[in-house]
């Protein structure tokens, strides 16, 4: 199952949530959040094993096509109808270290604005080639990359004239349970950003900042696709160097 | 001027919405054709040790009414109390239980499930067993950063007793919260978002 043979596994816990960084749960500019957060208090508890292990993806369950969603989805010798965009990044922890195998998942809507969804009502038109959801593993320097279509700002029923900004949802598999991830990236100059409920759940300006991606012009494909970088910090791990360990554990 | 620690912020976390199955089950939405099949729908193969069992439930609201968009993952041990995981340092687990699960809730009942093996006991850091449980995170819409639980199990009353988190619940009418209640193999374990009987979440 492991690509990652070669590397010394490491077992430390992972470094406290800021959850001052996060958005609390109860967030009520985002309407859905009031009757789904917790009101009591989080238990807090040092990672366990149970939290400080997690799967391995292996390189093998991709397919050539999963991080290419202009083609994954299209009929052959056809290819989703947008701007055509390069997606890529590393994902780190944060101590600054690569987190390679990592399991990025992503989906978004296509160039108009729409999901692909039985519950999507929107009225813009469905791209008959695309699907709208990719996936990848980093590579041992923790990168990946992806291409599709820009996503457009789409309407959703919160306030009366509540638009999402472009975005792409990413989830991110770590090494660890306790790195589980899910986040949306954002476009440099996008300026649905700043009135979006969802993105003012976070509560300080430069979290939100870590979530817009930037235009990379030296990635840039020259008559192909322009690229945006994303990188992605998942949960650093204490050295275990210090720590006191019975025997069998 | 003392060194700077260098550290990065983590990513915030933001709501998988309401449309979270395009990206983690596009099958489950009648997306097909793009992968095999979703990940984490098989735990277990003809081969997998240990004693088989289903763990169904659903998610509800703070009004009681059922969340019909959440996804959920559970990672627990093997039989044997071994991770699958290369942080697994005490031995090798079954390599026929991935000890992985990913499930969306039914949008017409909200129902989700899992067919899995009951885990063994794993060691709390400080040697003592945790009695057997299976770590559950839940994302949806209105959910802004993912929610870790844990579920036990009824007939482990003696381990649960003993249970180093479950020991760490000051309000000890809250453990039922994280004890599942049991149908023959089929264990039912309902999570409740908010008010009334709220499942204890974890910050760990």
């Amino acid at each position: 199952m492991s690509d990652l043979t070669n590397r010394k596994p490491e077992t430390g816990a992972f470094f406290a949530r800021d959850r001052e960084w996060h958005a609390p749960a109860f967030t009520p500019g985002y309407k859905t959040s009031v009757l789904r957060s917790p009101q009591r208090a989080l238990l807090s508890l040092d990672g366990t094993i149970s939290e400080i292990t997690g799967p391995v993806f292996g390189h093998s369950m991709i397919g050539e096509l999963d991080n290419d969603l202009i083609h994954n989805f299209a009929k052959p010798g056809e290819s989703a109808i947008g701007e055509r965009i390069v997606v890529h990044g590393r994902v780190l922890d944060e101590r600054g270290r690569p987190v390679a195998g990592a399991l990025v998942e992503f989906w978004q809507a296509n160039a108009g604005g729409r999901y692909r969804h039985k519950k999507e009502t929107y009225l813009a038109a469905i791209d008959p080639n695309f699907g709208g959801c990719g996936r990848c593993i980093t590579d041992e320097h923790g990168q990946y990359a992806f291409r599709t279509v820009r996503p457009g700002a789409y309407p959703w029923p919160n306030g009366v004239n509540d638009w999402r900004p472009a975005h792409i949802h990413f989830s991110i598999f770590g090494h660890g349970f306790a790195q589980r991830l899910i986040t949306q990236m954002y476009f440099e100059g996008d300026p649905m950003i700043w009135k979006c409920p969802i993105v003012g759940t976070i509560p300080d300006k430069r979290a939100i900042e870590q979530l817009i991606a930037p235009l990379d012009w030296g990635n840039t494909i020259p008559m192909d696709a322009r690229a945006y970088k994303f990188d992605i910090v998942l949960r650093g791990r204490r050295s275990t160097m210090f720590e006191n360990r019975m025997e069998g554990n | 001027m003392v060194q700077e620690l260098g550290y990065l912020k983590e990513t915030p976390s933001q709501t998988a919405g309401p449309y979270v199955h395009i990206g983690l089950t596009p099958n489950f939405c009648d997306i097909n054709g793009v992968y095999e099949a979703d990940l984490g729908t098989a735990m277990v193969n003809d081969k997998t040790l240990g004693e088989r069992i289903t763990v169904t439930g659903r998610v509800f609201d703070g009004a009681g009414a059922f969340v019909r968009d959440a996804v959920l993952e559970i990672w627990q041990a093997d039989s044997a109390g071994l991770y699958n995981s290369p942080s697994e340092m005490r031995g090798t687990a079954d390599p026929n239980f991935t000890g992985w699960g990913r499930c969306a809730t039914r949008a017409e009942d909200g129902v989700f499930t899992f067919e899995t093996v009951k885990p063994g006991q794993v060691p709390f850091k400080d040697g003592r067993k945790m009695a057997p449980h299976i770590t559950v995170w839940i994302v949806a819409r209105g959910i802004n950063i993912g929610l870790h639980t844990r579920m036990y199990f009824p007939e482990e009353t003696e381990a649960n007793a003993a249970d180093p988190l479950l020991l760490r619940i000051e309000h000890r009418e809250r453990v039922a919260t994280m004890i599942a209640s049991r149908e023959g193999s089929t264990y039912t374990f309902d999570i409740r978002l908010q008010g009334d009987g709220e499942t204890v979440f974890l910050d760990i």
